[in-house]
């Protein structure tokens, strides 16, 4: 028997194609009824991944449990996984009640049963009336509406989703995240998705798996993934961040004091183990966590000074790019429009003072 | 400034030239339905006037109407043949790894180049070798072998034309792979099958050389039609069979195009 922690549980699973490695040596487990994402650029192996749950490609090592049994023995036609595909697949040749039905005759449900499941799915994916409708008379998020309602009627006990919004306008993409969200805490079902959005993983996720080459870089929650990265390439992956080179000169009671390029001598909080005296170490911040001011600032935050370079006016908030002496690049500043924490006469020309709190800088290893 | 685009511009020569070239085609089998309405036994200009009886005697010329049944015999259980294989053939190189794909796609597609008359010789001999009798199975068998190519051909553009994600998705919702063929494969490519079934049809109803090898006392359609030719008296009959083959096979050949290129209603999102 298996725990609600490791539902899906994947074991030391890889997939290679030929000299291909497309997943290699991946372990990791989700829990029961969580929404968890596959996050990474295309050809990290998040897809091939998902297909190996589905039951389309059979791992070449390892092995997938779900509710603690194993499957690679198991067709996808007898898996308890059921998948909405990227481009929907839905069977052009039959009405959305007939594919929302299709699945239904291999459950051995009565036809009034049937029936009734049919409607009650169109109702959860707010297509009541479109029993009739063919799928080229379906717009897009209709269609996926449509693909959603086919596999959550079958009930499954894994929801896999490969990229289900990524044929969306952003709009309306918007839109089905939030109702994808709403809909799985009302099902409860556990749904794997697949995305390469960063944006869209952070908005959905109770945990996400960030991959790169095959391989998980680190996984956990939207929170800890966006405030405690385990690496420059996950920091770099999730949200935007800064990059500064820097030597440990001392390490005690949890801070380490560093020497940063251009920033100077900084301390900042140290929890890993590789924040050692003399190590060679990256420290990253935030472009919401810097702060500009035409003065320096007297409630002991680190700063230096900067010259302003660019701008740029996202609407909700402004991004600054400065520059530090001695860094190469450019930080970047996001300032809300109406945040509290901005300076309104900062203008291009003035020298300004580029400030930040010990504790939001966080400590990287060099890769 | 015109407002059609320059690569649209329609051209004086090419139009003359496709007007040329489709008389030079069509020209020449205009003369069938031609003369088989004209009065004269002499197949010669000029025309002497309208006549059907030709027709009328081609309608009691028990013989040829005896040729024309083991033709449609022939070519109907040849097409389905040979369409049933083209379409385990054509899921087969499209849905499957298989290893030397190629070079069995090549050989598969060979009879569609090799001489009809160098494959009439070579199957009448390893007929006779195996000491079979000829007859309009032998002629079926042939004409499944000289069929197949064109099926897979059409078959194998109908398989490539949808998205592989339906069969997928048939499966991942509970269909075993007989299941998901019966239910999402076939009703898909059944457009296909149709097409390729009418052609493969024309293809043996006409073929004249591997058909004159291999009949044995039965003869098909062409090979009555060509004894006829012998005998002066009944070529304008012979003619006014041929005008009526002629108006069917157009007809049959267009039907199959046009099922060709009815596509299936691709998977892809919005407008």
């Amino acid at each position: 028997m298996t725990s609600n922690n490791d539902f899906v549980s994947l074991t030391d699973v890889s997939k290679h194609f030929g000299s291909v490695v497309a997943v290699d040596h991946l372990s990791f487990t989700i829990s029961r009824g969580e929404f968890f994402s596959l996050l990474g650029p295309s050809g990290c192996g998040k897809t091939t991944l998902l297909r190996m749950l589905a039951g389309f490609e059979s791992p070449t090592t390892g092995e997938i449990y779900i509710d603690g049994a194993p499957m690679s023995e198991v067709p996808p036609h007898h898996r308890p996984t059921n998948m909405v595909f990227q481009n929907y697949a839905i069977f052009p040749h039959l009405n959305v009640r007939a594919n929302l039905a299709y699945g239904l005759r291999y459950d051995k449900i009565e036809k009034a049963e049937v029936g009734r499941r049919v409607e009650e799915a169109l109702e959860m994916v707010k297509l009541p009336g479109f029993g009739n409708r063919r799928s080229n008379e379906l717009s897009g998020g209709e269609r996926q509406r449509v693909a959603l309602a086919r596999a959550l009627i079958k009930r499954p006990k894994v929801l896999l989703l490969d990229e289900p919004l990524g044929a969306l306008d952003k709009k309306l993409r918007e839109e089905m995240q939030l109702e994808l969200r709403a809909l799985q805490e009302s099902v409860g079902i556990t749904f794997i998705f697949v995305t390469h959005d960063q944006e869209e993983a952070l908005t959905l996720s109770t945990r996400i798996a960030v991959m790169t080459r095959g391989k998980a870089l680190q996984v956990a929650s939207p929170k800890d993934l966006y405030n405690h990265p385990v690496s420059v390439e996950v920091a770099d992956f999730i949200g935007q961040m800064n990059f500064v080179e820097a030597q440990v000169m001392d390490v005690r009671n949890g801070e380490a004091v560093l020497d940063a390029t251009g920033l100077g001598k900084i301390t900042a909080p140290a929890s890993s183990d590789f924040v050692q005296k003399g190590a060679n170490i990256i420290v990253a911040i935030r472009p919401e966590k810097l702060i500009l001011s035409a003065e320096r600032r007297s409630d002991g935050l680190g700063a230096v000074q900067c010259t302003i370079k660019t701008s740029a006016y996202l609407g909700d908030r402004d991004h600054f790019y400065v520059s530090v002496d001695g860094c190469e690049k450019p930080f970047a500043v996001a300032i809300a429009e109406t945040g509290a924490n901005s300076d309104q006469s900062l203008d291009r020309q003035s020298i300004v003072w580029l400030s930040w709190a010990d504790e939001s800088l966080i400590l990287l290893p060099r890769d | 400034m015109t407002e059609v685009a320059y690569i649209d511009r329609p051209s004086r020569a090419l139009y003359f030239y496709a007007i040329l070239y489709l008389g030079f085609l069509y020209i020449p089998v205009l003369f069938l339905p031609m003369f088989s309405f004209n009065d004269n036994i002499y197949i010669a200009f000029p025309l002497k006037g309208f006549t059907t009886k030709w027709y009328m005697e081609m309608f009691n010329n028990q013989p040829m109407w005896a040729a024309l049944n083991n033709s449609f015999n022939v070519a109907c259980v040849s097409a389905a043949i040979a369409t049933l294989l083209g379409l385990f053939g054509a899921k087969a190189v499209t849905r499957y790894r298989i290893p030397g794909e190629k070079p069995i796609i090549f050989v598969i597609m060979l009879p569609m180049v090799v001489p009809y008359i160098i494959m009439g010789v070579a199957l009448l001999i390893l007929i006779t070798q195996l000491g079979f009798d000829l007859s309009l199975y032998t002629v079926t068998m042939a004409h499944v072998l000289i069929s197949v190519p064109f099926a897979m051909a059409t078959l194998i553009s109908r398989f490539e034309g949808f998205d592989q994600a339906l069969e997928e998705a048939s499966t991942d919702l509970g269909a075993s792979p007989l299941s998901t063929f019966w239910r999402v494969t076939l009703p898909l490519v059944f457009p296909g099958v149709l097409a390729s079934f009418l052609l493969c049809f024309t293809i043996s109803f006409d073929e004249f050389i591997m058909a004159y090898f291999l009949a044995g006392t039965d003869p098909t359609l062409p090979i009555f039609i060509w004894s006829q030719l012998r005998f002066p008296l009944r070529l304008p009959g012979v003619l006014a069979l041929g005008s009526l083959i002629l108006v069917v096979s157009f007809v049959v050949v267009f039907f199959s195009q046009w099922l060709r290129s009815y596509r299936v209603e691709k998977t892809q999102p919005g407008i």
